[in-house]
């Protein structure tokens, strides 16, 4: 690995990292959504950091090319991130579903009012 | 004495049925005098709203298109509100009779959730194909749930008690066939008794059933699925709905 490369890695996640905490400071991303683009780029700061780390990981595990470590985890964060927002999605579904029955009652009974005030101004 | 008219509501999802729901509305009340007749537009873009409203029902506009499950389950919330007692389904398009509705009541007496069946015995209804045998899986499974025999599940033409329409207001769902497969299952495993009634159905006032086998097997396809996940979701038992109120 030449000094660039290893510059360029730690960049990279530094750049993820602080994408992620300038958009949770300033609302654009709530928290629990940022979770896991946090512990994406956490990890990949470390591993930028501490190449060993990766070596380590992959040995214990008992991958032998370490870089499929890399691909495995990401991979697997996006996974979770795509359930999470299918989830999120069915959810607001739901409460958008409740919300139209609720409009269509409540449009209901304002009719309901207002015929009855004009029918109590016409009297 | 048979169920009273004064405590049951119609409930008719409607979209973009300008032509029919008129009509269909009129003869609600010429053959069940007394009754409360609610139309949920679901969202057409038509004057479906202003033809109900003519003829003398009461309308609920959903803002957006939600289907015949988002359409049911306002009339379910809205039958809880108002003190109905029964909520009877009818489509907007004329193809269920009105004068069936008395024989749905009946049957309430000792039921909590009556279907019209299309195919036992009445009327001229028939299907065929791979459609048919649709009907005929699903029947046969939710018979096995439901633990009584039903010839067609997927009918529109149901009539739901006061404990199904305390169910419904709830726990009516809105996905793919929810309004008539999934909320039978969730009805049956919140020990609710269900039967079913022959009736007529008369031909639709516009389009023709579809005889395409690829979405015949479609159809069959999500059928099942829906069924499928249906029966693995956890139980929603009765009391828990009626706390829930």
């Amino acid at each position: 690995m030449t000094i660039t490369s290893y510059i360029f890695g730690v960049l990279a996640a530094l750049l993820t990292l602080g994408v992620v905490i300038e958009m949770l400071r300033r609302h654009r991303l709530r928290e629990r959504h940022a979770i896991w683009w946090l512990v994406a780029g956490t990890l990949a700061l470390v591993v930028g950091v501490f190449p060993g780390v990766l070596v380590w990981a992959a040995g214990v595990i008992g991958i032998e090319v370490p870089l499929n470590l890399v691909f495995f985890v990401s991979v697997a964060v996006l996974f979770l991130v795509c359930i999470q927002h299918s989830a999120e999605l069915t959810a607001l579904e739901a409460k958008a579903r409740t919300l139209a029955e609720s409009v269509a009652l409540n449009q209901l009974r304002i009719e309901k009012l207002e015929k009855r005030i004009l029918d109590d101004e016409s009297r | 004495m048979p169920t009273p008219l004064d405590s049951t509501l119609i409930v008719m999802p409607a979209f973009n049925e300008q032509e029919s729901v008129g009509d269909v509305v009129r003869e609600v009340f010429e053959k069940l005098p007394g009754v409360t007749c609610l139309v949920v537009n679901d969202g057409s873009s038509d004057a479906t709203s202003d033809r109900a409203r003519e003829a003398g029902a009461l309308v609920a506009e959903l803002p957006f298109n939600l289907g015949v499950g988002g359409a049911m389950r306002v009339g379910f919330r809205y039958a809880v509100d108002h003190g109905f007692d029964n909520v009877v389904q009818i489509d907007s398009d004329g193809q269920h009779d009105p004068s069936n509705v008395r024989a749905l009541l009946d049957q309430l007496e000792n039921a909590d959730l009556v279907l019209g069946a299309r195919f036992a015995g009445e009327g001229s209804y028939r299907v065929s194909g791979p459609r048919r045998w649709a009907m005929v899986v699903l029947s046969t499974f939710l018979s096995r749930t439901a633990k009584t025999r039903l010839t067609d599940t997927t009918s529109g033409f149901r009539a739901s008690g006061p404990r199904a329409v305390r169910l419904f207001a709830v726990h009516y769902p809105a996905e793919y066939l929810g309004d008539t497969i999934e909320s039978l299952v969730i009805a049956a495993r919140a020990k609710c008794i269900i039967t079913q009634v022959p009736v007529s159905m008369r031909p639709r006032a516009g389009g023709v059933p579809s005889h395409n086998p690829f979405k015949a097997a479609a159809y069959l396809g999500r059928a099942s699925m829906a069924l499928a996940f249906a029966l693995i979701r956890p139980p929603v038992p009765l009391y828990n709905a009626e706390a829930g109120r």
